[in-house]
């Protein structure tokens, strides 16, 4: 059963193992940020920049950037969008789900029946709680027509509805995704 | 401790035309090159210097947390996916406790659904990450939801300032 995406370790060198090593708690903001790697690896800056892009290319970096604090920047609402898609519907609609410029992360994960009929999931950020309502209602807008309906009049314990926003209330652990040694 | 009402709290941070045009621009991504800051420099018509200065009051202050590469986690080899707990309210704390003493468990988040609680797995392989989910349900005498992703669509926060 092979539903985790996950790849062999990407065949990464043990330079480059390396090079992950000491870039992945972050880059020091100065004139030249490669500088120290460079020395740490013993190569030149020109050959760090050259594995930075080659590592980008295999998309094992996916940008060099900045993170920011949301709640700083006044993005204090989240919600997690989830949809009951049509099974035939569901990749090409969770692209464009994707492309909408406030959803950050969109998935497509397995149903649980009865538990959990949801297997579009799009996150979804804002400044404040209409705002974050409002950017819902444009998902639904778009996935209208191909959403599961599946409620049964017969069985009124069984009732499923089509979508769900589940919005956390609270942050119960963060530690970020790291390569160990 | 109720974390949300921390982060209701938080202040606004102060930031100038220059701090919002970089946090922007840094957001999307550096061009890959020995003085980044530079060629940053030039589009926004400032200096390395104030744009260095700038960046790091802006760490310092927390509004950015961290600069650098962004890695695909996935790619650096291990498997990861987001699974879900329904937790009785009188045994929240516990599970709490019990699901994060998971060195495994990176992520976890109280949400608003019966599955109340929502947490990442990541570990080095798919069959370590589906024994941390036979030792999450053992511990806590709850059965997990396990949605491990299919397919991305898409993922990378932009959040304008």
């Amino acid at each position: 059963m092979s539903n985790y995406t996950s790849q062999p370790s990407a065949q990464l060198s043990p330079l480059e193992r390396q090079y992950v090593l000491l870039t992945q708690s972050g880059l020091p903001i100065v004139s030249r940020p490669y500088q120290h790697v460079a020395e740490q690896l013993k190569i030149s800056v020109a050959e760090v920049l050259a594995m930075t892009t080659d590592l980008k290319e295999r998309g094992i970096i996916r940008r060099i950037a900045a993170v920011p604090n949301h709640y700083k920047l006044g993005y204090r609402f989240n919600g997690m969008t989830v949809w009951d898609v049509k099974d035939e519907h569901v990749s090409e609609f969770g692209k464009v789900v994707g492309q909408l410029p406030f959803v950050s992360h969109c998935y497509l994960r397995p149903r649980h029946l009865p538990q959990w009929n949801y297997n579009l999931f799009a996150m979804v950020h804002g400044k404040t709680e209409l705002e974050v309502q409002q950017y819902r209602t444009q998902i639904k807008d778009l996935l209208e027509n191909i959403l599961e309906v599946r409620n049964d009049d017969t069985d009124q314990a069984c009732q499923f509805q089509s979508s769900d926003m589940l919005t956390s209330t609270e942050i119960l652990k963060k530690t970020g995704l790291r390569l160990k040694r | 401790m109720d974390k949300s009402s921390r982060h209701s709290r938080t202040a606004l941070a102060e930031l100038s035309e220059l701090d919002k045009k970089l946090i922007n621009l840094l957001q999307r991504g550096l061009p890959i090159a020995e003085r980044p800051f530079l060629e940053i420099a030039e589009q926004l018509n400032s200096s390395e210097d104030e744009v260095i200065e700038r960046l790091n009051h802006l760490m310092t202050s927390k509004v950015l947390t961290r600069f650098g590469p962004m890695f695909d986690a996935v790619c650096l080899g291990g498997a990861f996916t987001l699974a879900a707990l329904a937790v009785p309210e009188d045994r929240f704390e516990e599970v709490t406790e019990q699901v994060n003493s998971f060195d495994e468990v990176a992520h976890n988040y109280r949400r608003t659904h019966d599955f109340n609680m929502w947490f990442v797995v990541g570990a080095e392989s798919e069959a370590e990450v589906n024994q941390v989910i036979d030792n999450i349900e053992k511990k806590t005498s709850l059965p997990v939801l396990n949605t491990p992703k299919l397919e991305e669509f898409y993922v990378q926060l932009y959040l304008p300032a």
